[in-house]
């Protein structure tokens, strides 16, 4: 049994991971990814947010009627997410303004909808926490990763602060402009994915 | 009585009765090959509760929703006061930030002690008292021709801070303007944004754009001179030109027409000099 619960708290941030596997969160992962700082915060919330639906559902599970259960989930995730929106506009105003749409982008992420669906409906509380931490973990392992190139080769910095020598540009370096555009962020994934797939022999398809 | 029910795992022939037949009437297989199927609803009422029934639905629904909204409410009505004052405290932040006063540790106290009066300019451009709340919008205040104008005081020289809103790509950009007392010259601008993409259209926040607006002119003669242009495209000599933002030209344009349209309101402020409010 601890065995199962390890494997739901790691399994998801590499080897199933939801982005590169089971390829949700997508879109959320194409715009929020140009600098490392709003990367970070969606990464958080989300892992938190999926943690907390995925206790809450998995609580519910067997009295939820099959027929409207999608709903049920939906309700839960909305509920959650303008609750927590709330507490952070009345004690945390400078984070709320930073995550500004962010936070409401979480109820459409596919991923809390995918676990709930997948994981919290059939397991025990405890398990379904860890898989929310490690499907969260995973996601914003990712989203770090892109927007850490993103950023970098995009704008020069990182967190804001300038890392690319004001020097390189006077002897003619040019920041890459597409890497702020979203196309690149799907080529990034794209390329992780491809990693990930020549690391992961048996995921490769024939 | 209860019949169990037999499967053919070769033909799917199914059998009803205590056993399997020995042999399958409709392939012949042996007995070996039949199994028993479970009935689903034979398993389910053992709960004592049926909750696949549309009563137990409707209820459920009912009962999670009531529940959901009274928990919404309570939440939002006993955070309000305190969303409230966050609200108003950010707004006077974003006044001093046009004043080059950011991340200040005191915002209100700071406030009260450099902002001296929230006016309403006089269609012939004079400064009356404004008596009302203080606003955290100022969208609808300029919609009903409420054409507000701070007056500050920054190291004993009057500074007027003039609150503006626009549109960028995604969703709403707003911002304020401080000029100094000529009344033209642009002592500094805080611009912020709903929902621009950030390192993009977001830049319009950052301190990199904002400080290309300090020491340009407002007016050229009767109208609105100041002008935010593609970037790289201004003029290096011009008083009136700023690069707006690589990669965001809506954004920027966005910017611009806020300032051409907002401005332009308080034009008869902006050239009347010599009346020292």
């Amino acid at each position: 049994m601890a065995n199962k619960n390890k494997e739901a708290l790691k399994q998801p941030m590499w080897v199933n991971n939801p982005v590169l596997v089971q390829i949700l969160g997508i879109c959320s992962a194409l715009a929020v990814t140009a600098q490392l700082k709003p990367a970070i915060v969606m990464g958080l919330s989300v892992t938190i947010i999926v943690a907390m639906a995925n206790v809450i559902i998995s609580l519910l599970r067997n009295t939820i009627p099959n027929r409207i259960r999608i709903i049920i989930q939906l309700v839960v995730v909305a509920a959650l997410v303008t609750i927590v929106s709330e507490i952070l506009k009345a004690f945390a105003y400078d984070v709320s303004v930073q995550l500004s749409v962010y936070i409401g982008l979480i109820i459409t992420n596919c991923i809390l909808m995918g676990r709930l669906e997948a994981f919290a409906m059939q397991n025990g509380p405890w398990a379904s926490f860890l898989d929310g931490i490690g499907n969260g973990l995973g996601y914003a392992a990712i989203l770090v990763i892109v927007a850490f190139v993103r950023e970098l080769f995009g704008s020069g910095t990182l967190f804001g602060f300038q890392i690319v020598p004001q020097c390189w540009y006077e002897a003619g370096y040019l920041n890459n402009g597409l890497m702020i555009m979203p196309p690149m962020a799907l080529i990034l994934v794209g390329c992780v994915i491809w990693f990930h797939r020549a690391k992961n022999k048996d995921l490769q398809e024939n | 009585m209860a019949t169990k029910k037999f499967k053919c795992k070769v033909c799917g022939y199914v059998h009803e009765g205590d056993k399997a037949p020995e042999n399958c009437p409709m392939c012949q297989a042996p007995q070996s090959e039949f199994e028993e199927i479970i009935e689903e609803s034979a398993a389910a009422p053992k709960k004592g509760l049926n909750t696949n029934s549309n009563v137990y639905t409707i209820l459920y629904a009912a009962v999670m929703v009531i529940i959901v909204a009274f928990l919404l409410v309570f939440v939002s009505q006993t955070l309000k006061a305190r969303q409230d004052a966050n609200i108003v405290n950010d707004t006077k932040q974003q006044i001093l930030s046009a004043l080059n006063m950011r991340d200040l540790p005191d915002v209100a106290g700071t406030y009260a002690k450099v902002v001296k009066a929230d006016k309403l300019m006089k269609d012939n451009g004079e400064l009356a008292d404004y008596n009302g709340d203080f606003n955290t919008t100022y969208k609808s205040e300029f919609d009903k021709k409420n054409y507000h104008v701070f007056v500050a005081e920054v190291d004993g020289q009057t500074k007027y801070i003039i609150p503006m809103n626009g549109l960028g790509l995604w969703g709403t950009i707003w911002g304020y303007i401080a000029l100094n007392e000529d009344h033209t010259t642009v002592y500094g601008v805080y611009f912020s944004h709903s929902s621009e993409t950030p390192g993009l259209g977001g830049e319009i926040a950052s301190l990199k754009f904002q400080n290309r607006f300090a020491g340009k002119q407002v007016v050229d003669g009767n109208k609105v001179g100041l002008t935010v242009v593609k970037y790289g495209k201004a003029d290096k000599g011009s008083q009136f030109e700023i690069d707006g933002v690589t990669g965001a030209t809506i954004t920027s344009k966005g910017v611009n027409e806020m300032i051409g349209k907002v401005l332009e309101k308080y034009i008869p402020f902006l050239t009347n000099v010599e009346s020292n409010d």
